[in-house]
């Protein structure tokens, strides 16, 4: 694991390994191309990166705290654990980094569009909410089945002047809403900018995404460092795509003493085949313009997923994180529904703190880890979102109509 | 000297354009694609463009995206596709069978597995739209073996250095997409067209084919003036769609629009 030098990766075509690439048709390869170039150009620019802090900072409101969960880290009876506080950020989620810098690469690019893809809601009203900010033109496109789970965020989404588009393609979720993205831009890639949601699609998708989202974990690191005098000895952070634990992993990378673990969504179990774990029980293929591990059958057709979280509820993974997996960097591992659903009650009623769904997967996991180390130990969970967003979903199966 | 190639050749010396039907494998049902593609010839079809159904065609337009969605629900497989290419060579040694389809199913399958078994069926090209020649580093010198043409395409978007590396890794034919958008959704525009075909001939002698806008007689003999083929996909699917609940009737059907645009394409000349 020594000699691998993290920052070779991704290779000049986008591949991390056997993962990543281009896997896109030829008439979105000029617009890719564009893309890598711009962001080339101006992820180093001295003026794109004292933007992108200044916002970060003063619209988004950053830095995020580091929070010592001091009660519930003693309930459990194991390891300290740390909680950062993605939720507080603007628009209650880490996805407002990422919609950020792609925004403001889109008006460097000249883009008067732009278009993005969204399962929960959560990248939609981030992408909404900049697009309202710079003045851009926005349509999300949403799975018919998750405006109807996510009806607040779509009326958000709405609010802010995005035009939200139902997709009735395939199973109508979050994959189905990225081929319909992927359609439009086909067909508008002169003026329209694809804010992609995730650190997956076509390189630079990946690594971009995960640029911008890094100051999670440069963040981290340092409230750390600072806080406890020391580096934490594990991070744990859910994964769908895996853009909010790439950013908080990959400032980490090269800490060997740091251990990681990403947690899927195992649904209703990984041996029920009803969830969205391809990281923990699927295999490598193609989709959405990258190698990676996907959900899909012995014919390579991409199969269903289940979550109860709609932000977990992808086929497939980021590239980096496929990647991280075969060559043991990070562990992964899958918290069903039940335990995540527990995990968002045990948060809000011992820290007073409501977590989304999503990052409900990753405190699942830390409280099964923590009470294993040391009460010295350093645990630090990524709290991506908040759980107001959830409120409908956690009351209906609780048979409460709110 | 594949079937492609040959193919050409003999249209080249006839002056006549090569007219390429897309059909997707199995839809609406399996027993249907066989004997459309014997119709499909008898109507004057050169070659044939056999879909291979995926459940993400992310470059597809609604027509293609349902025919896909018909085939998946009896479960139509790769493995099942190359058998049915097997059948139609049993009685069609001469028309060239062109898969078009999504990498994901050959990844599964294996480069390898998939190349032998494609070979074996009477396949002669593969168009993968998600594999770009950068990504196809593995799959071509396997193809050039199995003596199957890689067909790529090209889009309004390429550019010229694009069009030099699609060119010198493709084979049997070049496939210009006319229009900026997926399959079946725009009109192109022909002096546009024509002008990026100019562009592609000065950097390759393969055969250049026009599709993804192509709808009916009058455009497909409008393209034939200039291009060496005419691809016409979403048209007969949508046809097929219409005849989904008489599918005995569809090769019948096809065939009678096959065949208007085949009179109006050679009828120009």
């Amino acid at each position: 694991m020594t000699d691998i030098n993290y920052a070779d990766f991704p290779d000049a075509g986008g591949h991390f390994g056997p993962y990543g690439g281009r896997f896109i048709a030829e008439t979105l390869m000029g617009p890719v191309d564009e893309l890598r170039q711009a962001y080339e150009r101006y992820g180093q620019d001295p003026d794109f990166v004292a933007e992108f802090d200044r916002d970060l900072r003063q619209y988004v409101g950053r830095p995020s705290p580091l929070y010592h969960a001091e009660r519930w880290s003693r309930e459990l009876g194991g390891a300290q654990i740390y909680l950062k506080r993605e939720d507080l950020n603007h628009t209650g989620a880490h996805k407002v980094n990422n919609t950020i810098g792609q925004a403001l690469l889109a008006k460097r690019m000249g883009k008067r569009r732009v278009i993005a893809e969204t399962g929960a809601g959560q990248h939609g009203v981030a992408t909404a909410t900049v697009a309202a900010r710079f003045g851009l033109e926005c349509v999300i496109y949403m799975g018919e089945e998750d405006i109807r789970r996510q009806a607040i965020n779509v009326y958000r989404m709405r609010l802010l002047g995005a035009e939200v588009v139902p997709v009735t393609s395939g199973s109508r979720t979050l994959k189905d809403a990225m081929n319909e993205a992927m359609r439009d831009w086909v067909t508008t890639v002169d003026d329209t900018f694809y804010i992609i949601g995730t650190v997956a699609g076509p390189h630079p998708y990946p690594a971009m995404v995960r640029d911008f989202q890094a100051i999670i974990g440069r963040e981290a690191r340092e409230q750390c460092l600072q806080q406890t005098g020391r580096l934490p000895d594990a991070l744990v952070a859910c994964v769908g795509g895996g853009s909010n634990a790439i950013g908080l992993f990959h400032p980490f990378l090269e800490d060997e003493g740091v251990a990681m673990y990403g947690v899927e969504a195992a649904g209703e179990g990984l041996e029920s085949g009803c969830h969205a774990a391809p990281l923990c029980a699927g295999r490598p293929g193609v989709l959405h313009g990258n190698r990676t591990y996907l959900m899909e059958d012995n014919d390579g057709q991409i199969i269903e997923t289940h979550s109860i979280s709609a932000g977990l509820d992808y086929p497939g993974v980021g590239p980096e994180h496929a990647w991280l997996k075969d060559i043991g960097r990070v562990q992964y591992t899958a918290i069903t529904d039940d335990q995540a659903l527990a995990a968002f009650h045990t948060l809000t009623r011992v820290e007073g703190i409501m977590p989304a769904l999503e990052s409900s997967h990753a405190l699942a996991w830390a409280a099964t880890l923590a009470p294993t180390m040391e009460s010295d130990a350093i645990l630090v969970v990524n709290l991506s979102g908040r759980g107001d967003k959830d409120i409908h979903t956690v009351a209906a199966l609780e048979g409460i109509e709110v | 000297m594949s079937r492609i190639g040959a193919r050409f050749d003999t249209l080249k010396a006839a002056g006549r354009t090569a007219l390429i039907p897309f059909v997707t494998a199995g839809d609406p049902k399996p027993a249907v694609t066989v004997p459309l593609m014997h119709a499909m010839v008898a109507a004057g079809a050169d070659l044939i463009e056999l879909g291979v159904p995926f459940s993400d065609p992310m470059a597809d337009g609604p027509a293609i995206q349902l025919a896909d969605e018909r085939a998946l629900a009896h479960g139509v497989t790769l493995h099942q596709v190359l058998d049915m290419v097997r059948q139609f060579r049993e009685q069609d040694d001469a028309t060239p069978v062109v898969l078009m389809g999504y990498l994901n199913p050959i990844e599964v399958m294996g480069y390898a597995a998939f190349t032998d078994a494609a070979a074996a069926a009477g396949v002669d090209g593969v168009i993968t739209v998600d594999l770009p020649p950068e990504e196809a580093g593995e799959i071509l010198p396997l193809f050039r073996e199995a003596a199957i043409d890689p067909v790529f395409l090209l889009a309004p978007t390429s550019s010229r250095q694009r069009i030099e590396t699609v060119c010198a890794s493709a084979g049997g034919f070049v496939y210009y997409v006319s229009i900026k958008g997926v399959t079946g959704t725009r009109r192109p525009d022909s002096t546009e067209v024509q002008q990026r075909l100019a562009q592609i001939r000065a950097v390759t002698d393969l055969p250049v084919g026009v599709g993804f806008g192509i709808r009916d007689a009058e455009s497909a003999a409008r393209f034939a003036e200039f291009a060496d083929a005419v691809i016409v996909g979403s048209a007969l699917v949508n046809r097929i769609a219409e005849f989904a609940d008489r599918p005995d009737e569809i090769p019948q059907s096809v065939a009678a629009l096959l065949r208007e645009m085949r009179q109006a394409m050679d009828g120009d000349r």
